[in-house]
Formats: C-alpha cells, structure tokens, sequence
C-alpha cells in the first residue's frame, strides 16, 4: 500500500517543477523508471493559458501551450499523473513515474536526488536571468529646477 | 479522495485508431439498422458492457453531458467516464448520452428530441439488453433494403418515436462487445 498521500501543497509543488523542468534533465537525474502500467497513453493536448494584468485586473486569454499528460499506476498501486509543458512523451510519462514515486516511501530519496535538484537549477536559471537583466536596468531622475521649494 | 483500481483502467491502448475503428462502427449500425457489429479496445468497470463503453469513450467527451440511469449510477462507473472521457454527468433532461438498461431509461419522453430548428440537439440513448438478436421486432425505412429484425426490449415507445419525425432520440442497443444502431427515422412494427 502506498503512503498517505503528503499534503497537497507539496504535491503542487513536486508537480509544477516536474512541469518546467526540461526532459533531458530529468532523464538524466532519473534514467531508470520503475516498473509501472500505462493507465492513459501520453497524449498531446493545448491549454488555453490564461492571465490578469497586474493579478488583480479581469481575467483573459494570454494564449495557448502545448502540454502532455500521462497517468500510470506503479505495482503497488500508487497512481501518478504527469502534465508537462511540450511536446514529449517520455517526460511525460517519467514525471508520472516520479509523481508516483513520490507518494510511496521512496518519496524522501527523490525528493534530495532529483527534486532537490531541479529546484535548485530553476532558482539559479531565474536569478541568472534576473542578474542579466537588472545589470541593463536605467534609473532615471530630474535635477531639482526649484519650484517645489 | 481515492479512486477504485478498476476506475482507471480499461480505457482505449491506441486511442487514434481505435477509436477511429470505434466511430466507424457505430456510424455502421446506425445507417444499417438492424445490423449487429461487433467492437473492442475497452474493458469498462462492471455493469457496463463491453460495446456501451466503447460508444462512450468514442462519443462522448467534455461537450457531450452524459446520464447514467439506475443501477449504472455508482460511483466506479462515474470515475470511470470522468477520467477516461471528461463527460460531465447529467440529470436525464440536459442528456446528450443517456446509458441504462431498458427499465431504467423508461419512460423515455423525458430525453432531448431536438427542437424544429435544431433537430440534432436531442438525446443518444445507449440501451443495455441481456441478449440481442437479429429477430423480433421488424424494422423498415432508410438503410434498410427490404426488412430487418432486431431483438428490440419495446415497440410502443419507438413507434412513438418514430412519429415525431425529425425529432427524436436515436438509439443504440448494446450486449456485450456487440451492437446494433436504431435512427428515430426506423419504422418499428411487431411481428
């Protein structure tokens, strides 16, 4: 039998890195999957992304992303889904592998060799890309002309 | 929430093409009535058969609002169509697709027959029958040659049905992994 199922919030979490992560990452971190049976094939969908200017302003369309899903059960029974920005298949369904891994007592392991990790690239890819563009950043300011005084 | 085993299994291997074989069944039996066509690629939880699923997860997806009356109604069954086709499940008037055995689907007035301008907005009813054969009921009209016979669980309510002509509900009878397609536009006699 699998573990309760830890709190959603970190499910979320595990899941949207999963999501973000780039597919030859991820099969390097994780090269083997466990043994597993495909409940729905990977599939190739689109998801309407949508937006609020400022999040807070009315909702609309920004438009659509590619994203693949896939589901597989492990032989103990825990149930893994995978949704996955693009177009590949076999991330999909390795990120339903993990999620299910996840949910089992191998969770802890994964969390520090894979999760851990892909975590700590995409914080460091933002804060590179943040670097770079704060580096171009203009201040602008007015001399004082003196009639505020 | 957790689900049953069987609720996630069963669906389609190669979704594309078998449900592209799928279609053309159904479009077969549906042209041809009285026709029995045999189908395969799912294994739905029990009480669905075999042939009902596979016309469920053929036809029905998010847009298509499916009922499930009586005993079809359980919790298995309704994880089963949400995961495998995203339907949402309906009382019996906002129907698109309606699957139950014959006395549960009764009385079937109350399905879509479509309105004057719109005939096509009218309920698909997926019967199940403990046995279907080519004979009993005999059936007439277009797609037809000459006669045909179905194993049919009722005359009164499709000779109804057949009266309100564009209207209507179609109908798809199902046993096991075979069935048979009948149009409102079938003309139902006793023998």
């Amino acid at each position: 039998m699998p573990e309760p199922q830890p709190n959603p919030t970190a499910r979320q979490i595990w899941m949207g890195v999963l999501a973000r992560c780039r597919p030859d990452r991820l099969a390097a971190l994780m090269p083997d999957l466990a043994a597993h049976v495909v409940l729905r094939p990977a599939e190739v969908g689109a998801v309407m992304v949508r937006g609020r200017v400022g999040a807070v302003g009315s909702p609309f369309n920004l438009g659509e992303m590619s994203v693949t899903r896939c589901s597989v059960r492990l032989d103990d029974g825990a149930v893994g889904h995978g949704y996955v920005q693009g177009r590949d298949k076999g991330h999909a369904r390795r990120a339903a592998v993990l999620d299910a891994l996840m949910q089992t007592t191998q969770a802890p392991d994964l969390q520090a060799t894979v999760l851990d990790v892909l975590i700590a690239e995409e914080a460091a890819g933002r804060q590179a890309r943040a670097e770079k563009a704060a580096s171009t950043r203009v201040e602008f300011f007015t001399l004082v002309r003196g009639e505020d005084k | 929430m957790s689900l049953a085993p069987q609720a996630m299994t069963g669906g389609f291997a190669d979704a594309p093409v078998q449900s592209a074989r799928a279609f053309r069944a159904a479009l077969d039996a549906l042209s041809r009535p009285g026709r029995i066509v045999a189908v395969e690629g799912v294994q739905p939880p029990a009480p669905l058969s075999v042939a009902a699923g596979v016309l469920l997860l053929t036809l029905a997806d998010g847009t298509t609002p499916v009922h499930l009356a009586g005993a079809f109604d359980c919790a298995v069954l309704r994880d089963w169509i949400t995961f495998h086709c995203g339907a949402p499940l309906v009382g019996s008037d906002a129907a698109t697709f309606a699957v139950g055995d014959w006395s549960a689907l009764h009385p079937v007035g109350r399905f879509a027959i479509g309105r004057a301008d719109y005939p096509d907005r009218s309920a698909t009813l997926i019967v199940e029958l403990d046995h279907l054969t080519a004979a009993g009921a005999r059936l007439t009209g277009p797609g037809i040659a000459d006669v045909a016979h179905l194993s049919l669980p009722d005359i009164a309510a499709f000779q109804h049905n057949r009266a309100l002509f564009p209207l209507g509900f179609d109908t798809f009878l199902t046993c096991g992994d075979r069935l048979a397609g009948l149009p409102r536009s079938t003309r139902v006699e006793a023998v």
